[in-house]
């Protein structure tokens, strides 16, 4: 199976490199390698590459910024029905002078977008269907009216190569300085806007309620919002296509959520979110311009998502499951030194350390299984072996650190018992759990509570504090000073 | 006034003008969806005093505060805040929402939402002040929560985000206070830090006006009560308002007619 997996992975190798090759004739570029394409295409040496690359740091700049506040207000969805209600627009905008001219399509696409949105609202406050299948509805209708148009366009004369279709999926490689200059306006605004109204926005996103009673304009704000919205998904559409946009919205937006908890910081990453994918779907569609943008701007943002997801300090899956890791090694050692405290109280603690062979029995685990428990026990510093592997001492650490634990587990049995009322046979199996993680203070807390009482409920003694910071047990000393301290 | 009362002498107060009544409600009445929540509420509320809002669910509690803040349409009445129309006066106003009615996972730390209570006192363009951070600070510091100035909200214990709010209603600086549900869903000990609270604003001369459930802790807590159920069923001193007859008026089964009149007024819309 492995050999065949290898196989079909050699293939799609194969099948991937002429394709790069070809779109290299393809963009009537002379350098063959990807080196040289990227050298080329970062050093901004033909126009057209210099609009694709400026045109993708704008739109990742605007869209990072909206798109940050269209996650944290959950209004994701209305995003995503805004940038599909704008393609009949786009269609009508086109059919104004029968060209590609950017302000009739800019106007004609963000009336088209704004129209859906009043009509969500309208559909919403009027009858009784909710929000999410009003947007459902629209999203779908308006997008057919403009695949509609779009075709109708197409069986014009000049319809066939006007390049109309790239609004769909994208071509960042069309973008030319008419659009950059609505680009550089839209952006400029956006930034502006976000910068002037921080406050506003930060505070009629998070509790619009508290915002109105404070005497804010909650409503001018929404309306702007949904104005500059509109704006960052037109300016967008040439790039990214009106099928996509609103990944661009959402995506950098909910990476750089993962990141932080501060909105300045939220926004501050979604834009370098924002503006990375759109450099990297604009060079994919440089290599190759017969492919869409639309679709690899999208997925290195996901990319950059996916990395988020994993990688995040505060959330991310990986560090996670290393916490998750760390801590049930540290449980195994704690109950491991737990076993060699029960092997020294058994004897009343005489003699040194505890042997491999009492520790196996006394788990119920083979000597083999019991060596590996001890040597990952003698790596972190609470316990050394001997040189047989036969005998295990504590270091004065791992004692003390084994009487916290035993006397951990003795006070929350005696607690559950005499304060919860629970039933002596029902308190271990909490107390196995619980012994790890009681802090100092707390166990301070349970010592006065239980007025310093010294036998659990099963009648074994509790060792206290002052004993366990007092005397780590030597190897030499033959009783170790577990005195019952009294109150 | 007539001339047997006795003048005034310095150390007593001057005799209120009309614009020292906090809140007026005059024939307010809500409808959602053309269905009446709330039917001709008159209100005049004295400065000064600790008020709980109190009735069975659905009785329009929150409804109330929020159409005296205009924050729901009123389809009749009007509302004087100190004697002028609540635009006029929101600075003086103080507001704490249901903690639920908010996102807690969003990106902002407690110092953030505090320094929220700031923002209705700055400019169009205004950032806030250094002593704007040193009030919200000052006022984190009352509700004891200043060691968690720099968490982030989704950290916090219920009763923890109910004292980030109470902070935040605090850098307000307000006269009249509308505190919805501040005891819901808290620990014992933030509900005595509350109640504390509350009582030293009013010793300072504020007016608060707090939706309340918990009727067995009513009596103790409020100077005033308004017994709400859609109308207003009473409005009086606690130990003229809180009594069996009253109450039974408020909560009792389907005491009022109202409800089945809403439903008429629907279904003839």
């Amino acid at each position: 199976m492995p050999v065949l997996r290898s196989a079909l992975l050699l293939l799609l190798t194969f099948a991937l490199l002429p394709t790069s090759a070809q779109a290299a004739r393809v963009g009537d570029v002379l350098e063959t390698s990807v080196l040289d394409q990227a050298i080329r295409f970062f050093t901004f040496r033909d126009p057209s590459v210099r609009y694709a690359l400026i045109g993708a740091v704008l739109i990742g700049v605007s869209t990072g910024l909206l798109g940050s506040f269209i996650v944290v207000r959950r209004m994701a969805m209305a995003g995503d029905a805004l940038s599909h209600a704008v393609l009949p627009g786009v269609a009508l905008g086109f059919l104004w002078n029968m060209s590609k001219d950017p302000v009739a399509i800019f106007v004609g696409a963000t009336l088209a977008g704004l129209l859906g949105t009043a009509f969500v609202s309208w559909i919403t406050s009027t009858t009784r269907i909710k929000e999410d299948a009003a947007l459902g509805m629209v999203l779908a209708g308006f997008f057919s009216v403009g695949l509609c148009l779009m075709s109708m366009i197409q069986g014009l004369p000049t319809g066939n190569k006007s390049g109309i279709n790239s609004f769909i999926f994208g071509q960042a490689a069309a973008i030319g300085p008419a659009d950059l200059k609505l680009m550089g306006i839209v952006t400029v605004g956006a930034l502006l806007g976000v910068t002037l109204f921080y406050r506003q926005l930060l505070v009629s996103s998070f509790d619009p309620g508290f915002a109105r009673a404070s005497g804010l304009p909650v409503r001018w704000v929404h309306h702007g919002l949904m104005l500059f919205l509109a704006f960052a998904v037109v300016i967008a559409l040439q790039a990214v296509g009106v099928v996509l946009v609103s990944a661009l919205l959402i995506i950098p937006a909910a990476t750089a959520y993962l990141l932080t908890d501060r909105m300045h910081r939220m926004l501050a990453i979604a834009v370098a979110a924002g503006v990375i994918a759109g450099m990297v779907g604009s060079f994919v569609s440089f290599l190759a311009p017969a492919l869409p943008t639309g679709p690899f701007i999208v997925l290195a943002s996901a990319g950059l998502f996916t990395a988020a997801f994993l990688f995040s300090p505060r959330q991310g899956l990986l560090l996670r499951w290393w916490h998750q890791r760390s801590r049930n090694a540290r449980v195994a050692c704690e109950n491991s030194l737990k076993a060699i405290y029960h092997v020294a109280e058994s004897h009343g603690f005489k003699g040194e350390g505890a042997l491999l062979r009492e520790l196996a029995e006394r788990r119920r685990s083979t000597l083999e299984e019991e060596l590996a428990r001890i040597r990952s026990l003698v790596a972190t510093g609470w316990a050394t072996l001997s040189d047989d592997g036969a005998v295990v001492y504590p270091t004065p650490a791992g004692w003390q650190r084994a009487s916290e634990i035993v006397r951990n587990h003795r006070l929350w049995e005696l607690y559950l018992t005499n304060a919860a009322q629970i039933s002596p046979d029902h308190v271990h199996e909490d107390a196995e759990k619980i012994e790890h993680v009681l802090g100092e203070e707390i166990v301070r807390e349970l010592e006065r509570r239980l007025q310093f009482a010294t036998v659990d409920p099963h009648g074994r003694s509790i060792p206290a504090l002052g004993d366990i910071r007092g005397t780590a047990p030597s190897r030499a000393e033959s009783t170790p000073g577990f005195r019952r301290s009294g109150p | 006034m007539s001339n047997t009362v006795p003048l005034p002498t310095p150390h007593t107060p001057r005799p209120a003008p009309t614009d020292d009544i906090p809140l007026e409600v005059h024939d307010l009445t809500v409808a959602y969806q053309k269905k009446p929540v709330l039917w001709g509420i008159d209100l005049v509320v004295p400065a000064g005093k600790l008020i709980g809002i109190i009735g069975p669910n659905g009785a329009g509690k929150s409804t109330l505060i929020k159409a005296i803040l205009g924050q729901v349409p009123a389809s009749a009445g009007w509302v004087k805040v100190f004697g002028e129309p609540l635009k006029k006066n929101l600075r003086r106003i103080g507001y704490v929402p249901q903690r639920e009615s908010v996102d807690w996972d969003f990106p902002v730390n407690v110092l953030d939402v505090v320094l929220m209570g700031r923002y209705g006192r700055l400019g169009l363009f205004q950032r806030p002040r250094r002593e704007d951070v040193d009030k919200a600070r000052s006022c984190l510091d009352q509700v004891k929560m200043l060691p968690f100035a720099n968490r982030q909200i989704s950290n916090l214990s219920g009763g923890q985000q109910q004292r980030v709010f109470l902070a935040r209603a605090l850098a307000q600086e307000a006269d009249l206070y509308f505190m919805d549900e501040p005891f819901a869903g808290v620990d014992a000990a933030t509900e005595s830090a509350i109640i504390a609270l509350l009582q030293e604003l009013k010793s300072r001369g504020k007016t608060l006006m707090v939706v309340h459930h918990d009727l067995s802790t009513a009596k103790e807590y409020f100077d005033m009560l308004l017994l709400l159920n859609m109308r207003v069923v009473s409005f009086g001193p606690t130990e003229q308002v809180f009594n069996n007859e009253l109450l039974q008026k408020t909560y009792g089964g389907r005491l009022t007619i109202l409800t089945d009149v809403a439903e008429a007024v629907k279904q003839q819309s």
